[in-house]
């Protein structure tokens, strides 16, 4: 009695020191935590949340025109778009592009322009190379010498839009939108429209392949949940075992058996299933095939786990109170089960949302995935506002994704279950 | 001897064959073939009873209840439900409710969805379906808690839920598997009234499986004593407890004192027992052997009592008190008692004149009434 009234004294004399010993103490646990977060930390910030931010600042930058031509873009913001612009427009035009003459800037110049306005790059190149005017020559003059088209206010006008330090256009033609003339989001001409098209072929490959690996994953963690132990274990191994090899090696494996003379062709023509080989490769079967395949332990792990906590008792219960026992199962087993399901079906969804080597390897033109077309854009056309644009689209689509399991499965369901 | 109790209790309950509900016939249980869990099972439940399979884990007494719900399948022999083989109905047919031991209330459903799961499987009408999920709550005090998940409830409202869930179609019989092992021994002891209560109002026959045998004394008609997979005694608590029918069954339900010695004689159902150092006592003859054969006498500590002037020699021993222990209502010696160091006594403290203290040796009264001559058990 006496000595719990002691340590528990409220006496105002000794509660503020114990109040800020607690503080105190709790205080270094926290430090001693963070620092042992601390080289994780670092290194997400450097490899993960650093290159992310930068790749999507590139998906609105628009660094070309508005680096190279600072002075005419700041002359032309007093301009009122009537008329020509007035001779310092034209001088510092002049000297500018005489400066970037020779060096990349002035292809990246024309190329910008040239995308606004079809004709621009032959202008500015032509322009470069007569450059500098001669001496004592106003520039206005000398500049519509070299080419008469610098008498077209509307010329003007497209430097000045081309100028402004960001610029939705790759965003937007990652949904097949651009700018019109007038200002106005249209839609791309139907030719040039292909990014919806190629977004929704992702999502459509990575449901089917989500809804493929469930139906396969199910029952193979149902049965691993309820095998004795050892049994379980050699099948996890098996489970396991395709993540002990390379993706490439067993892309390659996958062409080989899959090809027209290959194992699976033979082995349906001995069957007398076929007369001639079925095509297995460089379409949407051989894609989904390897797709299964690669993906499948990220469907069964979760779920395992998720089984092996659910007691069979359940079940028991479920029988004893009069429900027969394929009833029982789809009435209390799979509910529960539920966190499983999504959880796996989530991580298969978005890791597919980003396959990009298999269909590359196993698919043909129309089974590429948006990952292909990010990976275009940076190795081969170099265009890393478009790659940026496109990273962007898929980084939203998944965080809409995430956010709607969080919202309807995450949770709350979870919870409940626990 | 075990047989000699089936055989009672078998018999017993034949000539009354419209009261039997369950009837286990020679039945036989074995998982792996070598060794039997359940040996040679001869058991009626009657209808209505309150009936507990008391035992030591392994003893077959959950085997017995699982085989009842038609969880396991007897290796032979056969059960009876009302006059039905039973065997091989699967269990969702045979309409038993079951209480497990954590409840195995549906996590992903309400209070009521749990409730109404029985019901609805059974395809009730809904506004039937509903009367009996409010009437099977009443019964459990828990109305209003429709809408709460089973983890937002406490143990003891999840156990009352279980029950109720068990109850709530109407079962013509009811088994209960440890239900109240996970619950602290307050509300243990108030859930074993309020259980008993229940089936005092409803008049469904309950199987109970309890390793503890103060619940199964408090809520039982009748307790059946499992060992080694053979039912040792059936009775009610009281006679379980007075005329335990072997060691077994006097060891395991409630404390008891036993001190070892040979039969001398046998006479009028009292047998004359002479202990270890040649003391020699009068004793109500259990199951032990004839002159000559290994006995043991046991005796409930309440019923030692200090020896009188006018005790009989027979009755009468020399006690050492080796230990005093005050309980408040009553006083525990331990004392040294022909060569056994741990014979106690246990007396009300109003029943005292004097306490004998710590060292002091003192005459012990053990009366033949109380003294039970019994075989050794088969280990010993």
């Amino acid at each position: 009695m006496t000595a719990a009234s002691d340590t528990l004294d409220p006496s105002p004399a000794r509660a503020v020191p114990l109040k800020r010993q607690l503080r105190r103490a709790e205080r270094r646990k926290n430090l001693l935590f963070m620092a042992l977060i601390l080289p994780l930390a670092v290194f997400v910030l450097a490899s993960f949340v650093l290159p992310i931010g930068s790749l999507l600042q590139r998906s609105i930058a628009n660094p070309e025109v508005h680096d190279n031509l600072p002075e005419t873009l700041e002359l032309l913001d007093d301009w009122s778009g009537e008329g020509l612009p007035d001779e310092a427009a034209f001088v510092a035009l002049a000297r500018e592009l005489g400066a970037a003459r020779g060096t990349p800037a002035i292809a990246d110049i024309a190329k910008r322009l040239n995308r606004e306005q079809p004709g621009l790059r032959s202008l500015v190149m032509r322009s470069a190379r007569a450059l500098p005017l001669a001496e004592g020559t106003p520039a206005q003059d000398g500049l519509i010498g070299i080419d008469e088209r610098w008498r077209d206010p509307v010329i003007w006008e497209t430097i000045k839009r081309a100028g402004s330090p960001t610029t939705g256009f790759y965003l937007l033609g990652a949904i097949d939108r651009t700018i019109a003339d007038g200002g106005e989001i249209v839609k791309l001409p139907k030719e040039e429209a292909i990014y919806l098209d190629v977004l929704v072929r992702t999502f459509e490959m990575s449901v089917i392949v989500t809804v493929a690996c469930l139906l396969l994953g199910f029952p193979l963690a149902y049965l691993m949940a309820t095998l004795p132990v050892r049994h379980a274990n050699t099948l996890m191994i098996l489970v396991l075992l395709p993540f002990w090899t390379s993706v490439l090696v067993r892309v390659a494996a996958w062409i080989v058996i899959l090809q027209n003379e290959g194992l699976v062709n033979k082995l349906l023509m001995w069957l007398g299933a076929t007369d001639a080989p079925i095509r297995l490769l460089f379409n949407r079967t051989g894609v989904y095939i390897a797709m299964v395949h690669i993906l499948l332990p990220f469907m069964v792990l979760p779920l395992y786990s998720v089984m092996k906590g659910i007691s069979p008792v359940y079940m028991r219960a479920a029988v004893s109170l009069g429900c027969p026992p394929f009833s029982s199962f789809w009435k209390i087993y799979f509910p529960l089960t539920m966190p499983g399901i999504a959880a796996g079906s989530l991580l298969v969804f978005i890791v597919c949302m980003g396959f990009y080597i298999t269909p590359a390897l196993l698919g043909g033109p129309g089974d590429q995935m948006i990952s292909y077309f990010i990976a275009f854009y940076t190795n081969q056309a170099v265009n890393w506002g478009m790659a940026a644009a496109l990273s962007a689209v898929l980084l939203a689509a998944t965080l809409v994704l995430y956010a709607l399991y969080t919202r309807y499965l995450g949770g709350n369901a979870v919870n409940k279950i626990r | 001897m075990p047989t000699q109790a089936l055989a009672g209790g078998h018999t017993a309950a034949a000539h009354e064959n419209a009261d039997v509900l369950v009837s286990f016939s020679h039945v036989q249980k074995t998982y792996d073939g070598d060794t039997l869990i359940v040996k040679d099972l001869n058991l009626d439940i009657r209808r209505g009873e309150f009936l507990t399979l008391l035992g030591p884990s392994g003893s077959g007494k959950t085997t017995c209840l699982m085989m009842l719900a038609g969880f396991e399948t007897p290796t032979s022999g056969e059960i009876r439900l009302a006059g039905q083989v039973i065997n091989k109905l699967p269990p969702y047919k045979r309409n038993i409710g079951m209480v497990f031991q954590n409840y195995a209330l549906f996590p992903h459903m309400t209070v009521l969805e749990n409730l109404r799961f029985p019901l609805a499987v059974r395809k009730h009408p809904a506004a039937e379906i509903d009367a009996k999920v409010k009437r099977a709550l009443g019964m459990v005090q828990l109305g209003g808690f429709e809408n709460r998940y089973p983890q937002q409830l406490s143990g003891g409202q999840q156990q009352r839920i279980a029950l109720a869930r068990a109850l709530v179609f109407d079962p013509q019989l009811v088994l209960m598997d440890e239900p109240l092992g996970a619950l602290d021994k307050q509300l243990r002891e108030h859930m074993q009234l309020e259980i008993k209560h229940i089936h005092q109002s409803l008049g469904v026959t309950f199987v109970f499986v309890t390793h503890d045998q103060g619940e199964a004394l408090t809520m039982s008609d009748r307790i059946a004593v499992f060992n080694h997979g053979v039912i040792q005694q059936i009775d009610t608590p009281a006679t379980l407890y007075e005329h335990p029918a072997n060691a077994f069954v006097a060891n395991f339900i409630g404390e008891n004192n036993a001190l070892a010695g040979h039969v001398m004689a046998t006479a009028n159902d009292i047998s004359t027992v002479s202990l270890g150092d040649g003391n020699v006592l009068a004793a109500r003859t259990g199951d032990a052997g004839g002159p000559g054969s290994p006995v043991i006498v046991s005796i409930r500590p309440e019923r030692v009592r200090l020896a009188k002037p006018d005790t009989p020699p027979h009755s009468r021993l020399a006690a050492r008190v080796i230990e005093q222990i005050y309980l408040g209502d009553h006083i525990r010696l331990r004392m040294q008692v022909s060569g056994c160091e741990n014979f106690t006594m246990k007396t009300p403290i109003s029943k005292l004149d004097r306490c004998p203290n710590a060292g002091e040796t003192v005459d012990i009264e053990l009366s033949p009434e109380h003294l039970l001559a019994l075989a050794p058990p088969p280990s010993a």
